[in-house]
C-alpha cells in the first residue's frame, strides 16, 4: 500500500480564480448578512466590518452569492480579461 | 453557540466546479464538527476536488482509502483512538455511490459494531466525478449516461433507494436528512452528533449543477425546491423519541424542480409526460408519509 502525507491547506497555491467568466461586484446595499459567505462553495467570501469581502484569486465566479442575497448587493458583471 | 462562528476549514483554492453543492455542505459540515474532528472520506467528487497531491484543501486531519471501505477504515481510526482514551470526533464524509452502493457493506458492519461514528453522506445523486452514471440514489426518471433518456427509455427506471430507513433498520442512535438549502438545519443536525455517541447517519442533499443541468448561480434554488416539493423529506430520528420532520407550508408541484433541470427535461413535453405525474405521485406519497 502506498501512502502520502500533505500539509494542510496547500490548495492555497493554487488560484481557482482564473476559472473566472462573471465577477461579482458588492454595492452599498450590503450589511454583511453573511448569507453569501454560508453559500459559497469556494470559500472565498468573508464578512468584516459588516461588508462582505470577496477573495478574487479563488472566485470561480458561480453567482451563488448574487442570487441568494436578498439585498441585492452583489451583482455580477462579465469579466474582460 | 458553536454555530454563530465563522471558523471555514475547508481552504480556498480546491478544485470543484463552480457552483458545487458538495463543497457548500462540507464547508458547512466542518463548520459545525470543528477542528477537534477526524475526517475519512471515500473516493467521489469531495476526495477527488480536496486532494491533488501536495494541494490538500483540508484543516482537519483526512484519510482517504478505497471507494468500499472508508466505514471499515474509521473502524479502525475511532478503536485506535477509544485505546489511547483520547477524544476526537470520527467522520466519515462519502458520496452517494459510496454509500448506497460501494461502501454499504462496510457501512453496515460499522453500524452493527455500534462504533462512535458519524457517517455523512452528500447525496449529489449519481457519480458525478466520473460523468454521471446512475446510482441507486439516482432518483425516478432522472436521465444519466447509464441511464439515458430516448425513444426507447425515460431514464432511471428503479425508485430511490431508501438509504435512511436501511440505516434505521441497524438500529443506529441518529439518522437525520438534511439539505444545503437549510444550513442552520444542517449545522444543528451535524453538531448533536457530537453529543450523542454510537453510530450516527446524516444525508445531505447537494444539488450538482454538472449532472443535473442547471446554471451555477441556482444550486441553492434548486436544493430549496427540491424540499418545497417534498421529493426531498427533511427529518431526523433520535432514539427513543419521535421522529421530526420538516414541514413545509406552501408545497410546489414538482414540475417547479423538473422544469429547471437537463436531467429531467424529457419529462416536460410528449409521451413521456406521466412519467413527471408519476414523480408527483413520490411526492404526494412523502407529503402523506412524513407528514411533511
Amino acid at each position: 500500500m502506498i501512502g502520502a502525507v500533505c500539509k494542510a491547506a496547500g490548495s492555497l497555491q493554487y488560484k481557482t480564480g482564473t476559472w473566472r467568466d462573471n465577477r461579482p461586484e458588492v454595492n452599498d446595499n450590503c450589511n454583511g448578512c453573511g448569507i453569501c459567505e454560508t453559500f459559497c462553495p469556494d470559500s472565498c467570501i468573508t464578512i468584516e466590518n459588516k461588508k462582505c469581502i470577496i477573495d478574487y484569486d479563488y472566485c470561480k465566479g458561480c453567482g451563488i452569492c448574487a442570487n441568494e442575497c436578498v439585498r441585492k448587493a452583489i451583482v455580477m458583471r462579465e469579466e474582460r480579461k | 453557540m458553536v454555530l454563530a462562528e465563522r471558523e471555514n476549514l475547508l481552504a480556498a483554492g480546491h478544485r470543484a466546479c463552480p457552483g458545487c453543492g458538495a463543497a457548500i455542505a462540507l464547508r458547512q459540515i466542518l463548520r459545525a464538527l470543528g477542528r477537534d474532528t477526524i475526517v475519512v472520506s471515500a473516493t467521489g467528487c469531495v476526495e477527488t476536488f480536496t486532494s491533488p497531491y501536495g494541494m490538500s484543501a483540508w484543516e482537519v486531519p483526512w484519510i482517504h482509502s478505497l471507494f468500499e471501505n472508508s466505514a471499515s477504515v474509521a473502524s479502525g481510526v475511532q478503536a485506535a483512538l477509544e485505546f489511547l482514551q483520547e477524544k476526537s470526533s470520527v467522520v466519515v464524509i462519502s458520496g452517494d455511490g459510496g454509500t448506497f452502493d460501494i461502501g454499504m457493506g462496510a457501512m453496515s458492519g460499522m453500524f452493527e459494531r455500534k462504533q462512535n461514528i458519524t457517517y455523512i453522506c452528500y447525496d449529489n445523486e449519481a457519480y458525478m466525478n466520473t460523468g454521471v452514471q446512475g446510482s441507486s440514489a439516482t432518483p425516478y426518471g432522472s436521465s444519466t449516461t447509464t441511464t439515458p433518456a430516448g425513444r426507447a427509455s425515460f431514464g432511471k427506471i428503479q425508485h430511490k433507494k431508501d438509504m435512511p430507513a436501511i440505516a434505521l433498520a441497524h438500529d443506529v442512535d441518529y439518522v437525520a436528512t438534511a439539505s444545503i438549502a437549510y444550513p442552520q438545519d444542517l449545522m444543528k443536525k451535524v453538531a448533536k452528533t457530537k453529543e450523542i455517541y454510537g453510530p450516527k447517519y446524516i444525508q445531505v442533499h447537494t444539488p450538482c449543477t454538472i449532472g443535473w443541468g442547471f446554471d451555477s448561480s441556482k444550486t441553492i434554488e434548486i436544493g430549496k425546491l427540491a424540499v418545497e416539493t417534498g421529493l426531498v423529506p427533511i427529518y431526523e430520528v433520535e432514539k427513543g423519541k419521535p421522529m421530526v420532520v420538516k414541514k413545509v407550508k406552501n408545497k410546489k408541484p414538482v414540475m417547479e424542480y423538473l422544469k429547471f433541470q437537463n436531467r429531467y427535461r424529457h419529462l416536460l413535453k410528449g409521451e413521456q409526460k406521466d412519467i413527471a405525474d408519476q414523480i408527483q405521485a413520490i411526492c404526494d406519497k412523502n407529503i402523506e408519509r412524513f407528514g411533511i
